[in-house]
């Protein structure tokens, strides 16, 4: 099994991710530079957090052009893998794989902290681990996190039961997002994006490791798919 | 020929924008209390050469906003097109 976990200029999270896999759960992993193609046959491709060219414009706006990103697009639509996370799932909307955009925080403030979120949604590869309600404590740390998709767009992810990550409640939304979004996936869950860092709860030292379970459904998913 | 863009981008009328929201609130701690809907938006100025056609220009600065320079879920954009002398 190999993931690869491209890295953006601004990047900052993508050797906290290579961390994780490699290190928490010993799976091969190659960094694959944003102006480079996806030359491995991969069972996962990571887009880290970070701030890629600077947030310039819009958060991921810019990275979303860049040319590693026709790959990634071409690599998701045969069905593969993407998980991305807070800037890579800002990228990932901006791509047009997830649908929806970011708003700036409710109170204009980089919000770094942790919090409690509920699982919506335990039927995708990125959830299956989890129990639907469960309850997780992972931090998150963006200014734009707001989520936004206009009533249509609503309703078809509740239709289409893509919501898979909430804040427990408006008091634990950092960011005003709208019915409390923390995560969504495509329609066909092969492609998803979370604002919070399941890479920085994944250790006991760090004060939580609820965020394994996200990296361990996927590769639970994949073993079982290969068997 | 050389033309001169200019856009403005702005969060879409049924958006709540925060920013917005708290510029007006100092503007109105500052005893302004006329004002209201205030909507922080991007302005961009850029040049566009070798057309010759301004219909031509239109519709290129209308497709960079579609592709990059706004983003249609959250933002509308607006520009202005001038010949430059």
């Amino acid at each position: 099994m190999r993931f690869g976990i491209v890295t953006f200029p601004g990047s900052n999270c993508d050797q906290d991710l290579r961390y994780v896999v490699e290190e928490v759960f010993e799976i091969k992993t190659d960094m694959i530079w944003h102006k480079e193609d996806l030359e491995n046959n991969y069972n996962a491709i990571l887009l880290p957090g970070g701030f890629s060219y600077g947030d310039y414009l819009r958060s991921g706006a810019i990275a979303r052009f860049s040319p590693v990103m026709d790959s990634v697009i071409d690599f998701a639509n045969q069905g593969g893998l993407v998980l991305g996370i807070c800037n890579g799932f800002q990228i990932l909307m901006e791509a047009g794989l997830l649908p929806g955009a970011m708003k700036v925080n409710n109170n204009l403030k980089f919000v770094c902290k942790h919090v409690k979120l509920q699982i919506k949604n335990n039927q995708t590869p990125f959830t299956e681990k989890l129990e639907r309600d469960q309850i997780l404590n992972i931090p998150v740390a963006h200014q734009e996190g707001n989520f936004y998709i206009d009533d249509r767009g609503l309703d078809k992810l509740k239709v289409n039961d893509q919501i898979v990550l909430k804040y427990l409640n408006d008091s634990e939304n950092p960011n005003g997002s709208i019915e409390n979004i923390a995560g969504i996936c495509n329609k066909k869950r092969n492609v998803f994006g979370l604002m919070p860092h399941p890479e920085r709860a994944s250790e006991d030292i760090l004060s939580s490791s609820d965020g394994k379970k996200i990296f361990e459904s996927l590769i639970s998913f994949l073993k079982e798919g290969v068997n | 020929m050389e033309w001169l863009v200019k856009i403005n981008i702005q969060l879409k009328e049924s958006i709540l924008d925060p920013q917005g929201q708290a510029v007006q609130a100092g503007l109105n701690a500052l005893g302004y209390n006329n004002v209201s809907d205030l909507n922080v938006g991007k302005y961009m100025e850029l040049k566009i050469t070798d057309l010759t056609d301004k219909e031509q220009v239109k519709e290129q600065v209308d497709e960079m906003c579609r592709r990059l320079l706004a983003n249609p879920v959250i933002e509308d954009y607006r520009f202005n097109i001038e010949e430059m002398a």
